[in-house]
Parts: structure tokens; C-alpha cells; sequence
């Protein structure tokens, strides 16, 4: 969706990370899905890496 | 002294919910020092470097929550770890009580779950968001990233993509935008209407927009990009893009460029797209080359509030100039009250003490100053030959950002804790060489809600010290946001008025209110 058209359209907004952004966004009224991000691979930098290169191999 | 700390292994918690968190937990009588953070590698050393990372953390990973607490009373430890437990506890109740019934774990999944679905806000910690923004992209989505940290060669991957992909890539380190009405992230609640704002610049996008506002103008969209992406490496993606999507836009009649001073490579860019496009575009590049923009028939202004001004002007059909007659009053009424203020003040009070939460204010006041001043030290100088020795402590004429990133390791954005800034005002206050000092207060979603709380009792504290010393002392502020902003402007100037603060209607105001003040006391 081009630039301008998401001007046209209603918003609908998925939050990752601070919780507080979804909350302010409802006070205002508008729909905002929360994502239960958590880091990947637990946070395992060496894990992480490992799963990275899998993925583009 | 005594130090004990926990592990609370596979807790998560957003770093906003840990760092309040934190902050109550310093606030307890007998507590000395505080961290409740994530096991990372960066908040370990920032552990080991307060000498509070005890032997049983070290193992800790990103994933494990650790709660460390430094005393001066071995009794109460381990109620104020409980105390920690249970803030957290309480804020995870909170946040599953206003959760959907179903809560996606990843963008995939949210995408597939959501019809329709079109906008990303990301906040996660820098070294994972640059992937999750490439995530929400390659969904189709437009982003708004608000996390800092992400690497400029990722960030350049992103926007490239957008670009091609013709997605909105607001950020890395993008504070604040306005999309279809909603206020993203630290925004204020603005009128709708014709004026269009790109922004690489966070509060002044928000001093922008509030001012348009209260003029009575409106937003139709304020575009964020983060402040590099104006910089030579990112070569002003984002910033040209947004142009691109406003002079596209049916409601935008008037289109305002906010930023520090583009790379010339970029406002050549910046230049082309002006001449080619046909709306009015009000620029203010804030010590940028103002030719550029002229020559390419735009329209620069000089401060924040000036570009505003002219927006409005332009957006209500009125004579361009109108704003100048406005300014002029403005300036008369400045200059007059000056003098009052320098009746009062004693002699040997002569230094500008300015502290400021928005970077792009503590930028513009100090452009403002060149004018009256030219040796005027910060922790971001315009000039690189004022820069502060010591950011802790203030050196002759001195105006810092507190928002920089030596202020807030392991702590809230001053928007957000004031109690950096409260310490720092006292500290001003005690020396008697202060002639003025000059304050920030933005409003909004994300920032304090009760920054009225925050700020009284400091300022009644510093009328206390200076009724004791029998010296008079000006502490001006201007605050940025709107009567709509969930702590509302009108009532927190009232407010503040009432404890003798000098309120002024714009940042530019009370930046030439202080630098009139210094320009007087040197003359006399």
C-alpha cells in the first residue's frame, strides 16, 4: 500500500514492545493489537546467530 | 552498606515498566541505589560499573529479570525487593487485564490474524528491532520505529526497501508522528486540518504542531524519520519520501520541513523536490542554509514557532507577512519585559542556565543566544569549541540537553523522570552568579503525566534557598503541547504561573525572553 493511500485508509496499528504506546493510542480511540514480543532464541546471542545464518543459508 | 539482588529467570518486562519501576524503588526511604532490568550484556556492565553487579548475576541472560537494591539498612532489603515483586506483579496483571483475547506472539502471526491490519510501532531493544522492523516491511506494513540503537547500516537497509516497496520507514529513533489523526508514540492531541509536517527532528515536530494548533491550524499528517536520516550515510530516504507522499496527499495544503541542519548533499535533494513540487513548503532547517531553500522557492523561517506562524498564514489564505505583525508584538512585548526582570536581578548575576528535555528546543535556544551571545558551552554545542567538560556540571553561560544519552543510561527520558532535572535546578539555583534560567516542559502522550507534581515542589524549594539568600531569580518556561493533551496546557501554566514562573507561548519566545536578560545585564 502506497504512502498516500494509507492516508486514505483507517489505521490499524500492532504494537512490539512498550506497552504504554498501545495504552496512549486507546485513550485517543484507536484500535491498536499488542504483539507478546519476547527477544528470540531466549535472548541467546550465540543462539540467535546460529538460527540467523540458517535461515538465509 | 548493603547490596542484594535476585534473579527472576524468563520474566520479561518493557523497559518504560522496569525503569518506572526503578524509579519507586529509589524513592524508599534508606534505598542508596536501584536497578530493576533486563540480564543483558549492556545492563550488566552498567551493573558492574556502579559496583552492583553481585557474583550470582553474572549468569543472567537477556530473558532474566534482575532486581538489584543497594541500602544503607540491612533490616529492610528484603521488603524493598518484595516491593519491586510486587510493582511488576501489579503492572503484568494490568497489562493482561487490557490485552486482546488473542495476542499474537510475532509480527507473522499478527499479520495472518489481523485483517487489514497496515501500521508497525516498534519499540524493542535496539539490537533486535531493526529485524522486526524488516519483519513488519516485508509483511506489507508501514513502521514506525521508535527504539534507538539500530545500526545506520541496517537503518539504510530499511528505508531502502520501503522505498522501493513505497512503505513509510518513520525512524530508527523516531519520537513522535501524527498518521490519520493518531498520535504515535510521545505525540500531542491537535487539531485536524490542511498542514502537513515532515519531521527529522522529535520536539520539533511537537512544538510544530502544538503551535499550529493553537493558532488555530491543523495537522493532516506528521511524517517522523528519525534524526540521521537527514545525515550524508541515509542521504534523507525517509525525509524525501514523506514530501513525496504529502504533495501527494489531497489534504495537505501546506507542507512544513522540520530538522537540524540537513548535509548539504541532502538539501540539495530537499532543494530539487521543493522546486518541483506545487504547495506551499515552510522550511525550518535550524541553523541550515536558508538560501537553498529561498533560491528553490521555499519559504524558510527562522525559529520553530516562525514556521508555524506562516503555516497557519498560508493555510487560512491570509497575507504571508501576517505572522510578522504577530512576532513584532511579541518581540516588543519581550524586550519590555525584560527589563522588569533585570530590575530585579542582583549584580553579579549574569549566566543563562538553561536545561532542557527536548533536544531540538535546547538547539533552537541556543541559536537564539548566537544572536545575543556568542560563548554559550553544552553537551551538544552548535559550536564544537563551547562543548562542556564536565556535563554534570554547568560552566559560565551553559544550555544542555538532558535527553542525551550520557543522562539517560538505566534511566527514564527527562520527559518522562524529572528528578535529574529537579537535582539540576537546585543546583543552578545555589549559585549566585544565575541570572536566568530557562526551562522546557513537553506534554503529550509518553511524557509525565503530572509533570505539575514533579515541578512544584522543586520550584517551591528553590524560592525557599533564594528567599534565604535574599536574591532574585527568573525561572522561564515554555511549554509545548495543547489544551487536548491528557495533562492539558492551560491548567499546568496556570499552575505553574501561580509559583512565579514565567510561562512564555513558545520555546523562540522564552529563548529571546532569557537571551534579552543576559544582552542587558552585559551591557549595564
Amino acid at each position: 500500500m502506497a504512502i498516500k493511500d494509507l492516508f486514505e485508509k483507517e489505521l490499524k496499528i500492532i504494537n512490539i514492545g512498550l506497552f504504554s504506546f498501545k495504552e496512549s493510542l486507546e485513550e485517543a480511540n484507536f484500535k491498536v493489537f499488542q504483539v507478546n514480543w519476547e527477544p528470540p532464541a531466549g535472548g541467546d546471542e550465540e543462539v540467535l546467530d546460529a538460527l540467523k545464518k540458517l535461515l538465509n543459508s | 552498606m548493603f547490596l542484594k539482588g535476585i534473579i527472576k529467570s524468563g520474566e520479561y518486562f518493557d523497559s518504560i515498566t522496569l525503569m518506572l519501576a526503578t524509579k519507586s524503588l529509589t524513592e524508599i526511604k534508606g534505598v542508596l541505589e536501584a536497578a530493576v532490568i533486563m540480564g543483558t550484556k549492556e545492563n550488566k556492565e552498567i551493573l558492574k560499573a556502579s559496583k552492583m553487579l553481585l557474583p550470582e548475576l553474572e549468569s543472567a541472560k537477556d530473558t532474566d529479570l534482575l532486581i538489584v537494591v543497594k541500602t544503607d539498612n540491612e533490616k529492610n532489603i528484603n521488603k524493598i525487593l518484595k516491593k519491586a515483586e510486587k510493582l511488576l506483579e501489579e503492572s503484568k496483571h494490568k497489562k493482561e487485564e487490557n490485552i486482546d483475547e488473542y495476542c499474537p506472539k510475532s509480527i507473522e502471526g499478527a499479520v495472518k490474524q489481523i485483517p487489514g491490519v497496515n501500521l508497525a510501532i516498534i519499540s524493542v531493544a535496539g539490537k533486535y528491532a531493526g529485524d522486526e522492523a524488516m519483519k513488519a516491511l516485508k509483511n506489507g506494513l508501514h513502521v514506525m520505529l521508535f527504539s534507538d540503537n539500530v545500526p545506520i547500516k541496517k537503518e539504510i537497509e530499511l528505508k531502502k526497501y520501503a522505498r522501493e516497496k513505497e512503505l513509510l520507514m518513520m525512524g530508527p529513533d523516531c519520537g513522535t508522528a501524527i498518521i490519520n489523526g493518531a498520535p504515535l508514540c510521545f505525540a500531542n492531541v491537535v487539531n485536524k486540518g490542511d498542514i502537513g509536517i515532515v519531521a527529522a527532528s522529535g520536539t520539533g515536530l511537537q512544538e510544530v504542531s502544538c503551535i499550529i494548533s493553537k493558532e488555530g491550524g491543523g495537522i493532516s499528517q506528521a511524517i517522523g524519520t528519525g534524526g540521521r536520516d537527514v545525515k550524508k550515510n541515509v542521504g534523507g530516504i525517509m525525509f524525501i519520501e514523506g514530501i513525496k507522499a504529502l504533495a501527494e496527499d489531497k489534504e495537505t495544503k501546506v507542507i512544513v520541513l522540520v530538522s537540524k541542519p540537513p548535509h548539504k548533499e541532502v538539501l540539495k535533494k530537499i532543494a530539487v523536490i521543493i522546486e518541483k513540487i506545487n504547495k506551499p513548503i515552510v522550511t525550518i532547517l535550524l541553523g541550515g542554509d536558508s538560501e537553498a531553500i529561498k533560491n528553490a522557492g521555499g519559504i524558510p523561517a527562522k525559529t520553530l514557532e516562525e514556521a508555524a506562524l506562516i503555516a497557519v498564514s498560508i493555510s487560512k489564505g491570509k497575507n504571508i507577512d501576517d505572522f510578522k505583525k504577530i512576532l513584532k508584538e511579541n518581540e516588543k512585548e519581550i524586550e519590555n519585559l525584560a527589563k522588569e526582570e533585570v530590575k530585579k536581578i542582583k549584580k553579579g548575576q549574569k549566566y543563562i542556565r538553561g536545561l532542557f528535555s527536548g533536544g531540538t528546543l535546547c538547539d533552537e535556544s541556543q541559536l537564539l543566544f548566537k544572536e545575543a551571545i556568542s560563548d554559550v558551552y553544552s553537551n551538544t554545542p552548535i559550536n564544537p569549541d563551547f562543548k562542556l567538560k564536565d556535563v554534570w556540571k554547568s560552566y559560565k553561560h551553559t544550555i544542555i540537553d538532558l535527553g542525551e544519552d550520557e543522562f539517560t543510561v538505566g534511566r527514564p527520558h527527562p520527559m518522562i523522570d524529572f528528578s535529574l532535572r529537579n537535582k539540576r535546578i537546585l543546583e543552578e539555583v545555589k549559585d549566585p552568579e544565575v541570572a536566568v534560567i530557562l526551562l522546557d516542559l513537553v506534554l503529550g502522550y509518553g511524557s509525565n503525566k503530572n509533570p505539575d507534581k514533579e515541578l512544584l515542589p522543586i520550584i517551591k524549594r528553590a524560592h525557599k534557598i533564594l528567599e534565604k539568600e535574599e536574591r532574585y531569580l527568573p525561572i522561564i518556561c515554555s511549554v509545548t503541547g495543547t489544551d487536548k493533551d491528557p495533562q492539558n496546557k492551560k491548567k499546568i501554566e496556570k499552575i505553574l504561573k501561580k509559583v512565579g514562573v514565567i510561562i512564555m507561548k513558545s520555546n523562540a519566545a522564552a529563548s529571546k525572553l532569557s537571551s534579552n536578560i543576559i544582552k542587558i545585564i552585559g551591557e549595564e
